[in-house]
């Protein structure tokens, strides 16, 4: 059967309109997000307001914004670094989930999974009980470098070292096989877990302090802490983007990507590090927050499915979108954690989803 | 002739439990032309699919020496070597949420030339790929919908989508149905002359490949314990030697050579007497 000339070309660019309605619909919710996430709170500002505020500020449009300066300051310097922020973790952790569930092939794998999480917590919390325990060194924990606290680069480092330490234990030869990658994610996790529990056993008045830090908040996002997450989230949507054809051929298998000219080892290896660049950026300023890297990218590839052409930047938006709305809940909800509300909204949203889904989350199964 | 396929004292070893090496491969020697269709076969751990990898390149091996298209193995750049060689492996599980052409359209990775679409020639390589593996019908499907047979000429597809001159086969007929099987290794055959493929296919079932196949390969031993048409391979005192089962022969009117397992009633009298009774 040599039919000749198929009724329409079975190849098609990404599904261009597909694509054009995702991102414009995610353009646009993301937008709604940015007016309603600065705009509402203990003080309403309106869209008008907050246009001249921002023409003045950032086009130096007017020689006063014309606008009250509290309001001015709510929205410059409260609420628009903590929506940015939530923009930027939202962003960030839905992309890093989409890329692990991708190399592990693990419906359940999210971006912590394999110990980035249980490392930033480790780092955070010696760098909230440190000062405590030597005093002198309370002086240069008050202080910051370059405008970014001690627990954000305790928390970033400790996020980074430990996927570097369990990538270090994992590999096998050029290999990086995921199973192995997994196990030793968990037990190094643990490990780190336990040591976490252990400083917040001896804490002592720091226990609330660590105890906020882990349940994850967006209140204490300003500008220092995005101007570095930001671009690092940014490069690195940029840099995973960029291997789309590699995450869609790791799907089908290490054997079956390495027959196709994929060095396997290689690019799991850099995916891992680019994706662990993005969550200990992005926890280094929020805290962990659960839930938006494990579900977005399952919520999408139910929709639109896996082709990680389209699939990482509708994960970017949504997880962003997402974030913003669940922050701007947790604060009109009386400051309750925003983990709560991503998990409060999303979870029963995601079951929904399951089961009116014919194709469940099988597209991961391996 | 060239040979697409030259490998000479290879030896490839598993690591076991307890640290002790299992080796699977004893200085095996073979040679492959261009356009040959090779029926690889042997018992189950002979080692066919350790030695379709270890020509695809894929698992590493302690001595001896593996040209491509006569280059060796080592000096072939990983993209390079997929744009000549596809594998069609045992186990292969098709993601969910990809329509068939899209999967069929991974085949291209190895030629893609556009950062982020694809060309108008990888667009005509699959379809094409898509019509020699009798899939066109299936482009718009989704894998999880595919029988056991769409799911094989799917896979089939992809491995054409790569463009190969060299197509390795780790049981192509696994889970098919008698005609499946057949009409897979017919349609494999019909591109190896239609495309000048040469094919090297791991088989399992002695009769099919001789039926299909001009030339059998028969592992035993860690090397090539038989290798002919299969008229001289498919001997029952072959068999018993290498796949210790105990068989007959029997010819079809046309004077082809099977072997068919002997009841277990008839393999108690021995010694054997190969029979020379009638089989169509």
């Amino acid at each position: 059967m040599r039919a000749g000339v198929a009724p329409r070309s079975l190849v098609r660019a990404p599904a261009l309109t597909r694509a054009a309605v995702v991102l414009g619909g995610g353009g646009a919710l993301l937008l709604v997000a940015l007016v309603v996430g600065v705009g509402l709170g203990s003080v309403a500002v309106t869209p008008e307001e907050m246009m001249r505020v921002l023409g003045h500020r950032l086009l130096g449009l007017g020689a006063t914004s014309g606008v009250d300066a509290s309001i001015e300051t709510i929205v410059v310097d409260l609420r628009l670094p903590r929506v940015l922020g939530a923009m930027v973790v939202g962003a960030g952790l839905a992309c890093a989930g989409t890329v692990f569930q991708a190399i592990l092939r693990n419906p359940m794998a999210d971006p912590y999974i394999i110990g980035t999480a249980a490392g930033a917590s480790l780092g955070a919390t010696i760098a909230i009980v440190l000062p405590l325990m030597a005093p002198a060194l309370a002086i240069g924990a008050a202080g910051s470098w370059l405008g970014i606290g001690f627990v954000q680069l305790f928390a970033f480092f400790g996020g980074l070292g430990t996927v570097l330490l369990v990538i270090g234990v994992a590999r096998q030869g050029g290999r990086l096989p995921s199973v192995t990658l997994l196990l030793t994610g968990y037990a190094v996790s643990s490990l780190l877990a336990a040591g976490v529990s252990l400083l917040m056993f001896a804490s002592g008045r720091a226990l609330a302090v660590i105890f906020s830090w882990l349940m994850g908040s967006l209140a204490g996002v300003g500008w220092a802490d995005l101007a570095i997450a930001g671009p690092v989230v940014a490069a690195a949507f940029i840099l995973l983007l960029a291997r789309w054809r590699s995450l869609n051929l790791l799907l089908l298998g290490d054997g079956p990507a390495a027959h196709l000219g994929l060095d396997v080892g290689h690019a799991k290896l850099q995916l891992t590090l680019i994706a662990t660049m993005a969550t200990s950026a992005a926890v280094a300023i929020s805290g962990t927050i659960g839930f938006v890297g494990l579900v977005v990218p399952h919520v999408l590839r139910l929709v639109i499915g896996p082709d990680h052409r389209l699939l990482l930047p509708a994960s970017a938006v949504l997880g962003a979108a997402l974030l913003v709305l669940a922050d701007l809940g947790a604060r009109l909800a009386g400051g309750i954690p925003v983990g709560v509300v991503t998990a409060l909204v999303g979870a029963p949203f995601f079951l929904w989803l399951l089961r009116r889904s014919r194709r469940v989350a099988s597209t991961l199964s391996a | 002739m060239t040979l697409v396929v030259e490998a000479a004292g290879l030896h490839v070893s598993y690591e076991a439990e307890g640290g002790e090496r299992r080796h699977v491969l004893r200085g095996l020697d073979l040679a492959v032309e261009a356009g040959e269709l090779l029926a690889l076969l042997g018992p189950n751990g002979s080692g066919k699919t350790t030695l379709l990898r270890a020509i695809a390149g894929t698992l590493p091996r302690d001595a001896g020496r593996v040209a491509l298209f006569g280059r060796d193995l080592a000096a072939w750049p990983r993209v390079a070597l997929a744009r000549r060689v596809a594998v069609l492996p045992q186990a292969l599980s098709l993601p969910d949420g990809f329509r068939v052409a899209e999967l069929v359209e991974m085949g291209r990775a190895p030629h893609a030339t556009r950062w982020f679409g694809s060309s108008p020639e990888d667009a005509a390589a699959v379809e094409r790929a898509l019509a020699d593996a009798d899939a066109l019908d299936l482009g718009d499907r989704y894998a999880d919908e595919l029988s056991g047979g769409e799911r094989q000429r799917v896979l089939v597809a992809m491995a054409l989508a790569q463009e190969p001159a060299l197509l390795l086969l780790d049981e192509p007929t696994l889970h098919l149905d008698i005609a499946h099987q057949a009409a897979l290794l017919a349609s494999v055959s019909r591109l190896q002359e239609r495309r000048g493929l040469t094919v090297i296919a791991v088989l399992h079932d002695l009769n099919l490949a001789a039926a299909h196949a001009p030339r059998i390969a028969v592992l035993g031993g860690g090397r090539i314990a038989a290798d002919g048409d299969p008229a001289s391979v498919l001997h029952p005192a072959l068999v018993r030697e290498l796949f210790g089962a105990v068989v007959d022969e029997a010819r079809t009117a046309d004077g082809r050579r099977f072997v068919v397992p002997r009841a277990p009633s008839a393999a108690r009298n021995e010694p054997s007497v190969p029979s020379a009774r009638r089989y169509s």
